[in-house]
């Protein structure tokens, strides 16, 4: 036991620059996902065909092909048809893609559900497309998009263990390297499990932040008691569960 | 392979069979992964309504570990810890698992979704706890989860290429062993993400009659 501890302690460098790889493509592939995201999500609800139809069948594919098959489709194809990428950011593609797939539905359902009267109310106070989107309908339904997102982020950071396959030294590296060291598997996964729970721990907590202050901005906050910030929410409001999306 | 011919179509044929029978293996993981994550996730969602915290603080806690934690991770994990048992096995656990916690929420919102008056009532009535729950909660409720279920099922197989890691050889696998043996991985990688959408879109196009109508 106290060789495991030894090894360990030894290996804390490498976990800080290996953290430092899952949160890059965890906060990378989160911005990528969220630009994909917006402008999916906006485009599969336009009344144009020519802008709705390719919106869907980008969203149905990236949605219905594997995140594994595409991670090694973008690392092992792309090269072949003259695109050569680093192997971070294929990672941060492929997860923001995937991911930015999922969260369009989640944007396009929570910008359904912004009541139809504050369209209408920005529209008789002459207000312009942009300025009515970003003023009054997009604040109200990113309040209500946040607990999916968080659920998508977790989701990401799950899905970027994948990132050891393609050559990146990342937590899932950290581990194995551990369980070579050790040969203990129970030591070395229990920890690299841990560091992994940690990290999405902290993420959520995040994002239950962010949610707090998009509600208070809207004049619906109230004082988050210490549970509902250090809590997890599992649950999705009941209002939007209808919505896909919020599933992975 | 010459550079102005990218795609065969002649290797696309060849590496057919050896991918559907790695899609034959995908669905067997599937199937078998959420018949145990819906039941397990029953038993989850019922022992989370237990009276004393000393049972609902821990169950809560591994719950939500094994929910935050990388599939890949665990199944790696288990895979080196239970080295007599066959990797495709393991997947089934490890996959059901992992998705009996994200199930459990499923029946969780289910069975509190079933409207206060059916507890009074069947209180009214006198009915048993056991028939309570048997006849009266359990039936509304998991009719209400039968979409959760769909959905997790689709996204569970679209997570069995994880099982690569632990040399299952479900359809990537397939496709990688075809490349690694004859160097032409476009066709092979490129018919699995084909075959993942032609199986999980209508899928899930199903799912989603099944939602608008049970809702």
């Amino acid at each position: 036991m106290s060789d495991n501890l030894q090894a360990l302690i030894d290996s804390l460098p490498d976990l800080g620059s290996a953290v430092a790889v899952t949160l890059e493509m965890a906060l990378g592939g989160a911005a990528v996902a969220m630009v994909v995201a917006l402008v999916l999500g906006f485009g599969s609800r336009t009344r144009s065909l020519w802008v709705r139809g390719p919106s869907r069948v980008v969203i149905e594919f990236f949605r219905g092909t594997s995140l594994v098959v595409q991670v090694f489709w973008i690392y092992y194809v792309l090269p072949q048809l003259g695109f050569k990428m680093e192997a971070l950011a294929v990672a941060i593609v492929a997860l923001g893609l995937n991911y930015g797939a999922y969260a369009a539905e989640v944007v396009r359902g929570s910008i359904d559900s912004v009541p139809k009267g504050q369209w209408e109310a920005a529209t008789a106070l002459n207000l312009g497309w942009a300025h009515k989107v970003r003023r009054v309908i997009f604040p109200q339904a990113w309040a209500l998009m946040i607990p999916q997102l968080a659920n998508l982020l977790i989701q990401l950071v799950k899905g970027s263990a994948l990132a050891f396959y393609i050559s990146l030294h990342d937590v899932y590296w950290w581990t194995d390297q551990l369980q070579r060291e050790t040969r203990d598997t129970f030591f070395s996964f229990g920890a690299g499990l841990i560091v992994y729970f940690v990290i999405s721990y902290v993420l959520t907590w995040g994002m239950n932040y962010l949610e707090e202050r998009a509600k208070r901005r809207l004049g619906r906050g109230t004082r988050p008691r210490l549970r509902d910030v250090f809590g997890l929410k599992p649950g999705v409001p009941t209002e939007i569960a209808r919505v896909k999306g919020g599933v992975a | 392979m010459n550079e102005d011919s990218l795609w065969s179509w002649e290797t696309a044929w060849d590496v057919l069979p050896d991918l559907l029978r790695g899609l034959v293996v995908t669905i067997e993981a599937t199937v078998v992964g959420m018949v145990i994550a819906s039941i397990l996730g029953l038993f989850i969602a019922l022992a989370m309504r237990a009276p004393t915290r000393w049972v609902r603080g821990p169950l809560r806690f591994v719950v939500d570990f094994i929910r935050m934690t990388p599939l890949l991770v665990q199944l790696v994990f288990v895979w080196l810890l239970l080295v007599d048992i066959p990797p495709l096995v393991i997947g089934f656990g490890v996959l059901g698992v992992h998705y009996a916690t994200y199930m459990s929420e499923v029946y969780r919102a289910g069975i509190e979704a079933v409207p206060a008056g059916q507890w009074e009532a069947a209180t009214a009535l006198n009915l048993p706890k056991g028939r309570t729950w048997f006849a009266i909660i359990l039936p509304q409720a998991i009719r209400k989860t039968l979409p959760g279920l769909g959905n997790y099922a689709v996204s569970m197989f679209k997570e069995t290429p994880f099982l690569f890691a632990i040399t299952v050889v479900e359809m990537y696998q397939a496709a990688q062993n075809f490349g690694a043996n004859t160097f032409s991985y476009i066709e092979p990688l490129t018919m699995v993400g084909l075959l993942f959408l032609i199986v999980s879109y209508p899928t899930s196009l199903l799912v989603r009659r099944m939602e608008m109508r049970l809702a």
